[in-house]
């Protein structure tokens, strides 16, 4: 899963304050124009640590706020075949948040300082997690759009300049998969059920198509500081060229599901060879993002609970292992 | 938030299959080394990634820096007498 930085302030660019830190900087831009990666140690301009930081964390918070919405829904599956395949998609997502803090921490910053600010609220996730999970069919919509969603971003991020970022993306796109699929199957399932199940797969989808597309972040126009990530290569992409992927990927995927998504402007535009899609509602992505979602709150709450319920068993394991080393040097 | 310190980083190393070296694919935290071994498990092999694991502390490991990069591995690119593709073999000789 995947939060747009678009959304926050931008980083301040520094001027380069000598001709050695502006003869770095040409060669850094250099070494990301020929496609080389940057790794950790390397010399790096301030603003693109820091935006790199600020990206990382903000996807890996996605990938374990995620959980949550899923979670709920664990002892209510309504198969064991259903149950485990849930099991294991929810660990994935735990995974995906490792996968991308230890990359991030390659950058200097500890997990600890990232988890405390998404604590405090200081570092955002993506807003789709403050929208809660009210069916069983919002099981198989959120892996069939959200991490359809997810997968058209993340392999645009495969192809980032910074090497430990790009390597857990590889591996996430990789599983992701499996998540999109699963999903999706689901949705068939039900699309093939009763009347009640096919009404509930509809209104699913009709609750979770907006904030699927809301997930890209804003409109190319009203996102200015893309321009500096994309021109490191942190972003590969535009946030209206993924948006419109993954619209034109999904568009017959719903076909084939015999639902309708909630758009009336949406159809197939000859001209372009894409499909026209209707404006998104920013004023309510922009109050999600501000807190003022359905499930921010408590998204956040059940994260410190968890985290502090757990504080003794850290501090114990600690302290086992401080006396065990003190035993060797005995 | 009630924690003072984080559990030790550990670099995680993978033998994808018998035959092959163990490659680095990530770090995970832990307070000892059977939990760090644990922790590896589950986050870098959940698909069958792996037949073997080694964690290292980070903090044990010694790498070299970038800005040496020149002076250790520059004076390798002009010695190509040291690849077999510099020696010319009549065809005649058959293969070598």
């Amino acid at each position: 899963m995947y939060g747009d930085t678009s959304i926050q302030k931008p980083i301040k660019i520094a001027e380069p304050t000598s001709e050695e830190q502006a003869r770095l900087e040409e060669l850094f831009q250099q070494k990301i124009d020929d496609n080389i990666k940057i790794e950790p140690q390397e010399w790096m301009p301030d603003a693109y640590r820091k935006t790199l930081v600020r990206q990382m964390s903000q996807h890996a918070h996605s990938e374990v706020i995620g959980m949550q919405p899923e979670g709920n829904w664990l002892t209510r599956a309504p198969s064991l075949r259903r149950k485990v395949i849930l099991l294991a998609k929810i660990q994935d997502e735990g995974g995906h948040g490792l996968y991308i803090y230890a990359a991030a921490e390659t950058l200097g910053t500890s997990r600890a300082e990232m988890i405390e600010q998404l604590q405090s609220g200081k570092a955002k996730y993506s807003s789709i997690f403050n929208y809660p999970a009210l069916t069983w069919a919002d099981m198989g919509t959120i892996g069939w759009l959200v991490d359809g969603a997810a997968i058209t971003n993340q392999v645009a991020l495969s192809r980032g300049s910074y090497g430990p970022y790009s390597r857990a993306m590889i591996r996430i796109c990789k599983e992701e998969s499996f998540h999109q699929r699963q999903g999706y199957e689901l949705l068939l399932t039900l699309s093939k059920g009763t009347k009640e199940q096919k009404e509930m797969l509809q209104e699913s989808v009709n609750r979770f198509w907006w904030p699927s597309l809301m997930m890209f972040g804003p409109n190319d126009a009203d996102s200015p500081h893309s321009a500096q990530s994309l021109k490191w290569k942190i972003k590969k992409k535009s946030n209206d060229q993924l948006r419109q992927e993954f619209i034109d990927a999904t568009v017959p995927q719903a076909e084939f599901l015999g639902i309708t998504l909630p758009d009336p402007d949406l159809k197939w535009n000859e001209e372009r060879g894409h499909y026209d899609y209707g404006e998104i509602d920013w004023e309510e992505f922009g109050n999600v993002i501000k807190g003022n979602g359905p499930c921010n709150k408590q998204r956040i709450a059940a994260h410190v609970k968890a985290h502090e319920d757990g504080a003794w068993v850290r501090e114990a394991a600690a302290a086992y292992a401080e006396k065990q080393q003190n035993k060797d040097v005995a | 938030m009630t924690d003072t310190k984080e559990w030790p980083l550990w670099e995680v190393f993978i033998r994808s299959k018998a035959g092959l070296d163990h490659k680095h694919c990530g770090s995970v935290h832990a307070s000892d080394s059977e939990m760090a071994l644990e922790a590896a498990r589950d986050v870098y092999t959940r698909r069958s990634e792996g037949v073997s694991i080694w964690v290292v502390p980070s903090n044990a490991i010694t790498a070299s820096k970038p800005e040496d990069k020149e002076s250790l591995f520059e004076p390798a690119d002009d010695k190509i007498y040291r690849h077999p593709t510099f020696y010319d073999i009549p065809k005649g000789a058959g293969k070598m």
